[in-house]
């Protein structure tokens, strides 16, 4: 929008006037905002964007926008959830779900109006697209071309397995397997990517050998003298963080089909692992995105003086951030501190003053869309706000940062918006963002391998913040994978066992194992 | 590159398999939800969805997440009035922070119970599962008195008028190639052997061998000539079997006493039996029909409207409406048609030297015409003449008779549901 800087603009030759699309319209809205996206040097995937309906949309909303996706009552409980509040007008749908694959599938909605559609194209087929290809976590942990194949082959195969073992003995590995699923992630170490062929090939094969392997550890022949120097040794011999894929290598009554799922859902996990570490920044990245680029199709003279209000409008919904005491206030909004983040980066390199000289010396001044760039491809959220959030930021979004002890009667206001507090509140605020901070850290402490073949694992709390209630049933659900007596000791800071939980042979999940292991 | 793809005509239902799941999940909150609903509701509204709520803590799906309590620290926008070093009360219901900034349940937040909404069919559905009407199968089963025929593929044998010309020619056709195939391997190769002698320069020729190879050439061929063009082996007829029919019709008797000791209370009561037993005969045939006889001293074929509602006054003769239905099922209602279901409601009342005849006319005229009778009988009171009367019937008339006493309404769809239940059924059968 500005049309000062530039030289007066030609007369306008808008593509479209109204505000009904067709396909011809959105072939040529995309074919510019493409050119101008080059332009910007964003490097995409191929685009396949997909027109469905308000039902499709709602379909693709159950299922965590997948295209494809075995069958749970999750879904459908979701879906009904949805539904029932899109029926009685509760909640609009998403404008538009975008999937990390190669081609890059974006959604868009049928009822949306041609503004709203460029909005999505630019928004989720160059912004989100080129997140997804350029930035290290999914570089690192994602393989774009391959989730597809998976998808359809994990959706056989769990086919196969309902056909084979029933419904119920497989929905009961779901159930328990979706409950561990962000413990089914290698935080550290970097995953092989995955592969729908490679892991047909190796299904049977591993199957084998998987078994085998369980087998041999809990095998009860006594091995002869060497036993004695085993005696103390603990297993595993470090914790272990992947709590799904420690049972799915050493569980000993799965049955391998079981494995097999525990193993699907565990990849599943690793699929959605970086878009939970990059949500600011992805959203920021596609919301500077589609104002810039729509930006650019208005000072090109190819969109109306409406057409603009429209997606102006729309715009400012997206990064509405209510205040703390707003009744509507639910949080810092993702896309709001991201789309600020990033065009804060963009007036920094563009037009620094006196305190970003002295705060950002290395960017300040320098070419906006180098270090726009690099931001993208090599941060995730937590490192994001702790490099780049400004001074001038907190203080127009008026961060203050807080802490509160269940043990003092008041809240502490530990820092806000001024000399003294831009350093405390950026550094609190990125913490916010660490996954590690945000989920309690849980790992495998021991397996009793002499006795009764239990499982403990360790809870290593933060600042004292305790497991919440239903913990208890995610243990029963533990305790259905693992098959025997399962224990989770929660820890204080200085090791001493603050709580503890349970599930034993007595407990009603017996009845369901077996159930389970009869098959 | 881009690639724009419309899919609006692509299903729109993928996740009804997953909504399915989820009802089969929840199918014991679902029915008892539906059982009270089912009570509650007034009969003419039955053909509708019904809200189900179930409590979210039985749909929850657990998760590991930090529960309340212990030293938190958070980042909010939108300061106002605060300076560092500031304390604040901590505000009520929000003990340590609340939920921090976890996103692990943004569904159902704040909201105590699930609910969705389940169609008309689905809530039917429930109403009337694991319900089946008694002798229904041994219907379907055992009396084939009408027959379709239908094409069934083809056989060797029939009457001319269903040759299968196509099939036969085929056959035939592909019986002379198996059966020829040795003799035209020979005849070509005999051909090929004979053009390449012929070729031959006229001085080099062999004319023994070519005189020998025509021999051949003529024994082959009619050899491939003798081969008959079709043969009885070859001839296919359209196989037509006869397939027996279910009977898909049914058609219901209500029969309902209207003398002056039935209140309109007592009629609604009735009613709603009725209509369950409607409801449930028009889910199991394609075609139900409702025949409403009211009687006093004496009975009458009436419309729906007049069955329930008109007023009337007088003794109560029950053999009479027994004899109308009698009658009206020899004039319109074969039995080898239909199937025949009655239902009949009373508050008990009845003369006291008809009751013993309304039990021979159960038993001798209309007993043997039909799939099922119930009677059921609404009065808080002690039995009268007509119960003792039936009940010495029940033993002699097995499952197809049953009969019941309702004293509420409450008590009407469990009673329906025990009358109609699968158990019966098994036994029936």
């Amino acid at each position: 929008m500005n049309n000062k800087d530039n030289k007066p603009v030609k007369k306008r030759q808008p593509i479209s006037e109204g505000s009904e699309w067709s396909f011809e319209l959105l072939e040529t809205y995309d074919k510019e905002i493409a050119r101008i996206a080059k332009g910007f040097r964003l490097d995409t995937y191929p685009n396949q964007i997909e027109v469905i309906s308000a039902e499709q949309m709602m379909d693709a909303y159950a299922s965590s926008g997948m295209p494809i996706s075995y069958n749970h009552w999750s879904y459908g409980k979701h879906f009904l959830h949805t539904q029932g509040n899109y029926q009685r007008g509760q909640m609009g749908l998403a404008y538009e779900i975008v999937i990390n694959s190669d081609p890059c599938i974006a959604y868009l909605m049928e009822e949306n109006t041609m503004c709203m559609q460029a909005l999505v194209i630019a928004h989720a087929s160059y912004g989100h697209n080129s997140f997804f290809k350029g930035n290290y976590l999914f570089k690192t942990w994602t393989d774009a071309s391959a989730i597809i194949d998976y998808l359809v082959f994990s959706q056989n195969y769990i086919k196969k397995c309902e056909e084979r073992h029933g419904v119920d003995a497989v929905e009961h590995i779901l159930d328990a397997a979706h409950a561990l699923m962000n413990y089914g992630v290698d935080r550290y170490k970097r995953p092989r990517p995955i592969s729908a062929n490679d892991e047909k090939l190796r299904q049977s094969e591993r199957e084998d050998i998987l078994q085998q392997q369980v087998n041999d550890l809990w095998r009860t022949i006594p091995q002869q003298e060497k036993s004695n120097v085993k005696k103390d040794k603990i297993f595993p011999s470090e914790p272990q963080e992947n709590l799904l894929y420690f049972i799915e290598k050493n569980a000993p009554l799965l049955q391998p089909w079981q494995r097999e799922i525990l193993r699907i859902v565990r990849k599943l996990a690793q699929y959605f692992y970086p878009q939970r570490q990059t949500q600011v920044m992805n959203e920021g990245w596609a919301t500077f995105w589609h104002y810039t680029l729509i930006n650019s199709l208005y000072d090109e003279g190819l969109v109306t003086d409406g057409f603009m209000m429209e997606f102006l409008n729309s715009h400012t919904n997206v990064i509405f951030q209510p205040g703390f005491d707003s009744p509507y206030f639910s949080g810092i909004n993702p896309y709001t501190l991201g789309f600020n983040m990033m065009s804060d980066i963009r007036r920094i390199c563009e037009h620094p003053t006196e305190e970003d000289k002295k705060w950002f010396p290395n960017i300040a001044g320098s070419d906006w869309l180098d270090t726009l760039h690099f931001a993208m491809k090599n941060f995730k959220d937590e490192s994001f706000v702790l490099q780049y959030l400004s001074p001038k930021l907190i203080r127009d979004l008026k961060l203050f940062s807080i802490l509160d002890d269940d043990r003092k009667m008041h809240i502490q206001i530990e820092a806000i918006h001024d000399d003294d507090g831009y350093m405390k509140v950026r550094e609190d605020l990125a913490k916010q963002y660490d996954l590690s901070y945000r989920e309690p850290n849980i790992q495998v402490y021991s397996v009793d391998m002499e006795g009764d073949r239990s499982l403990t694992l360790h809870h290593y709390r933060q600042n004292n913040i305790p497991l919440n209630e239903e913990s208890m049933d995610v243990i029963k659900h533990l305790r259905t994978l693992w098959g025997f007596d399962v224990y989770l000791h929660s820890l204080d800071e200085k090791g001493n066992v603050s709580k503890s939980y349970s599930c034993s042979q007595s407990h009603k999940a017996t009845d369901d194992q077996l159930e389970l292991t009869e098959h | 590159m881009s690639y724009i793809i419309d899919r609006r005509l692509n299903g729109k239902n993928k996740s009804m398999v997953n909504r399915q799941r989820f009802l089969r999940r929840y199918k014991k909150h679902i029915k008892k939800a539906v059982t009270e609903s089912v009570n509650k509701r007034s009969i003419t509204d039955m053909e509708r969805g019904e809200k189900i709520t179930i409590p979210t803590k039985d749909t929850s799906e657990p998760v590991f997440s930090h529960g309340s309590g212990g030293i938190r620290k958070r980042v909010l926008p939108g300061n106002k009035e605060f300076h560092a070093g500031d304390k604040i009360l901590r505000p009520k219901g929000s003990a340590g922070g609340g939920s921090g900034e976890g996103q692990a349940s943004n569904q159902g937040e704040g909201i105590d119970d699930f609910s969705f909404y389940i169609s008309k069919d689905e809530f039917l559905d429930y109403v009337f599962e694991d319900l089946a009407l008694p002798n229904m199968v041994k219907k379907t089963l055992n009396q084939h008195d009408e027959v379709e025929f239908r094409r069934a593929g083809f056989t060797t044998s029939g009457t001319a008028n269903n040759l299968a010309i196509v099939r036969s020619m085929r056959s035939a056709q592909a019986r002379r190639i198996a059966l020829s195939a040795s003799s035209r391997r020979k005849l070509k190769e005999a051909l090929a052997e004979l053009e390449k002698e012929e070729n031959k320069d006229i001085d080099l020729r062999n004319k023994k061998l070519i005189e020998e190879l025509n021999l051949h050439i003529q024994k082959l061929e009619g050899k491939i000539r003798k081969i008959p063009f079709i043969d009885t082996f070859d001839i296919k007829y359209r196989n037509i079997i006869k397939e027996p029919i279910p009977s898909t019709k049914a058609v219901m008797f209500c029969v309902m006493d209207v003398s002056g000791s039935m209140t309109q209370q007592i009629k609604d009561m009735a009613k709603r039996f009725y209509i369950l037993l409607y409801l449930f005969l028009q889910r199991s045939y394609e075609k139900t029909e409702v025949v409403f006889i009211r009687h006093h001293t004496s009975a009458k074929e009436v419309t729906e409207e007049e069955f329930f509602y008109s007023r009337e006054t007088g003794g109560t003769i029950v053999s009479s409406a027994l004899e109308l239905m009698s009658e009206i099922i020899q004039d319109r209602y074969s039995p080898s048609e239909w199937n025949i279901y009655a239902a009949q409601a009373s508050d008990g009342d009845n003369w006291d030297d008809d009751s013993p005849q309304c039990a021979q006319i159960l038993s001798t005229k209309i007993m043997p015409l039909l799939q099922y009778f119930a009677y059921i009988e609404i009065t808080p009171n002690a039995h009268q003449a007509l119960w003792h009367a039936y009940e010495d019937l029940r033993g002699s008339l097995g499952d197809r008779f049953a009969m019941e006493q309702i004293t509420r309404a409450d008590d009407i769809f469990p009673i329906f549901r025990d009358l109609f239940s699968r158990k019966a059924l098994k036994e029936a059968v």
